[in-house]
């Protein structure tokens, strides 16, 4: 019975298996199932020119110097890189106040969602036998079909009234505005852990809140990365909000700054692309090196 | 732990609404004093062209952004789904717009296509394109539609993507022993199994472009003369422009209209859907 199984897999006997080449043969046969797709690989290749040509001549006009940046596509490498453009497009836009106005607001609404919603969602999923938990869900999902012009006027003058018409303020409000979409994906990702292990926790002696804490939240992992990610990018590249609430120019942020130079400054071209560059360059860089991890993230958000 | 969140939701979106909604039916200027008028406001603004003309554009706008984002999302999908060289690198490349700023895109597109690309058509001799497209008011759409596609194709791809990777393996594999070839694949089994994420990308989409904002702001402004101006910047000029209620009232009717539209998709894309 052993033979007959060994004769049909060549691979296990016979002087072949020494030097291989049936081996090598069979891994072949497997790999024609992997064929790589050349001419679509060429093809994407070409088309993310669309992306890498925008990009290549943001920092190029970022380097030329005025005069050689008033000529021409703009196309061309400059011919004596400018680096003082980025020193003048810093002290001008006042960049150290606005990226940190900028990082205030991020890192104040991704704490914010993680916590609201988190919280939330945890909340309505353990009680959803409970008439108000079920009321409450329905309540915060409706708000998602409110389009935002909706509050923002009133919204500009409550915001003034609580002293809230500065960074803070935006910040709450992305948490706010967060919560219905965010909760969405706690929800759905809590709907899949065990009971037991919270029943395991309550018999230990811990309260809710411990629960919460040390057993759901670290759980929560995978979708507090997702909605993180969200919220990040939400909050840094925001433009509406800032512009909308936040009072005192001094503490604008890093996208609203920019509008520098469609005024005033509106044909020193160098100067804006430089500070356009200085502007993208944190997302860009952190997404260089977090790609990985931003891609499976944002993945986990798509599949719930 | 729920109360103080729904508090807070309450505080900042629903008393807000319900606020607007109030002086929607008075004449409050943003400033000063007040008065109710009823629903004057409304009748005005069905009996303002301008207000009309922002509603077609915006919905036209929003329609044509929906389609093409999702159709370049859908075959950015396919194609970074398939068996390509570099895939880590080229899928790195095609993200990259979904983490810059929209309105710094809008700005740095602004300068090609008002400078960058006239120069080109000049020395090329195409004399349509000499000038800048965002001058031209039958044409500057397409330049606003081209930059939210460019900014909003990865999200859109993204969702489609993890779509695609939920199709088990053997259905595939199924369907190429039966002999169907790449094509009749993503015809026949590709796109019928993700079709729930067509829905929740259509729906996203159409509701994201409806309130365009940054994007027009730095390519157009709203120009030229108010050809590519939105719902959104309108109303949100309620203040600057001292016609809060009127703008008010302008975002009520938004509203009514997106729930309606938003509560059709809904029913529609439901019905289509297709579950293993």
């Amino acid at each position: 019975m052993s033979t007959a199984l060994t004769d049909l897999r060549p691979e296990l006997h016979g002087p072949q298996q020494l030097d291989g080449t049936v081996h090598g043969k069979i891994r072949r046969a497997n790999r024609e199932g992997f064929k790589i797709n050349w001419w679509m690989s060429a093809l994407l290749l070409v088309a993310s020119l669309t992306i890498l040509i925008p990009l290549y001549f943001t920092i190029s006009m970022a380097l030329k110097s005025p005069e050689q940046a008033a000529s021409g596509t703009g196309f061309a490498w400059p011919a004596d890189p400018q680096w003082e453009n980025f020193s003048q497009a810093f002290v001008l836009t006042n960049y150290p106040a606005a990226f940190m106005s900028t990082a205030f607001i991020t890192v104040i609404s991704v704490l914010g969602a993680l916590a609201a919603s988190s919280m939330v969602a945890y909340a309505i999923v353990r009680n959803w036998d409970k008439k108000f938990f079920r009321l409450s869900y329905i309540y915060l999902l409706s708000a998602m079909f409110v389009p935002f012009p909706v509050v923002i006027l009133p919204l500009i003058k409550q915001t003034a009234m609580f002293g809230l018409d500065n960074p803070l303020g935006v910040a709450f409000i992305h948490i706010v505005g967060g919560i219905s979409f965010n909760s969405l994906l706690f929800i759905a990702f809590l709907r899949s852990i065990p009971i037991e292990l919270e029943e395991a926790a309550r018999l230990d002696g811990a309260s809710t809140w411990q629960t919460f804490r040390k057993v759901i939240f670290p759980l929560l992992a995978p979708m507090s990365a997702t909605v993180g990610i969200f919220a990040f990018l939400g909050s840094w590249n925001d433009f509406l909000l800032p512009q909308m609430l936040i009072a005192d120019p001094a503490m604008q942020t890093l996208p609203v700054v920019q509008q520098l130079f469609q005024g005033q400054f509106n044909t020193n071209y160098s100067l804006a692309f430089a500070s356009y560059l200085m502007a993208l360059a944190p997302t860009l860089v952190v997404y260089l090196f977090a790609q990985r991890w931003i891609m499976s993230g944002v993945m986990r958000g798509a599949v719930k | 732990m729920i109360i103080p969140v729904l508090i807070l939701f309450a505080l900042f979106s629903t008393v807000p609404a319900i606020i607007g909604g109030f002086f929607s039916f008075t004449n409050y200027a943003g400033y000063g004093d007040w008065k109710m008028i009823g629903f004057q406001n409304f009748r005005n603004i069905f009996s303002d062209p301008e207000i009309l003309a922002s509603y077609l554009f915006t919905f036209f706008f929003a329609i044509v952004a929906t389609l093409t984002v999702n159709v370049v999302a859908l075959l950015l999908a396919l194609g970074l789904n398939a068996k390509i060289k570099f895939k880590t690198g080229i899928r790195g490349i095609y993200f990259i717009p979904m983490v810059l700023s929209g309105l710094i895109v809008a700005y740095v597109f602004n300068y090609l296509f008002s400078t960058t690309v006239p120069t080109l058509a000049e020395t090329f001799g195409f004399s349509p394109l000499a000038t800048s497209i965002l001058a031209n008011e039958h044409w500057a759409w397409v330049a606003i539609v081209f930059v939210t596609v460019w900014q909003g194709a990865p999200g859109a791809t993204i969702i489609y993507l993890a779509g695609l990777q939920s199709i088990p393996a053997d259905v595939t594999e199924a369907a190429a022993l039966d002999g169907a070839g790449a094509w009749r694949q993503i015809r026949s089994i590709s796109i019928p199994l993700i079709a729930g994420y067509v829905v929740i990308n259509i729906i996203l989409g159409f509701k994201g472009y409806l309130g365009t904002y940054e994007i027009i702001v730095a390519l157009t402004g709203g120009g030229p003369g108010t050809a590519t101006q939105s719902v959104a910047m309108r109303i949100f000029s309620g203040f600057a422009g001292g016609d809060y209620s009127y703008q008010m009232a302008n975002a009520i009717i938004f509203f009514i209209i997106t729930l309606i539209i938003s509560l059709l998709q809904l029913q529609v894309l439901r019905r289509r859907e297709v579950s293993l």
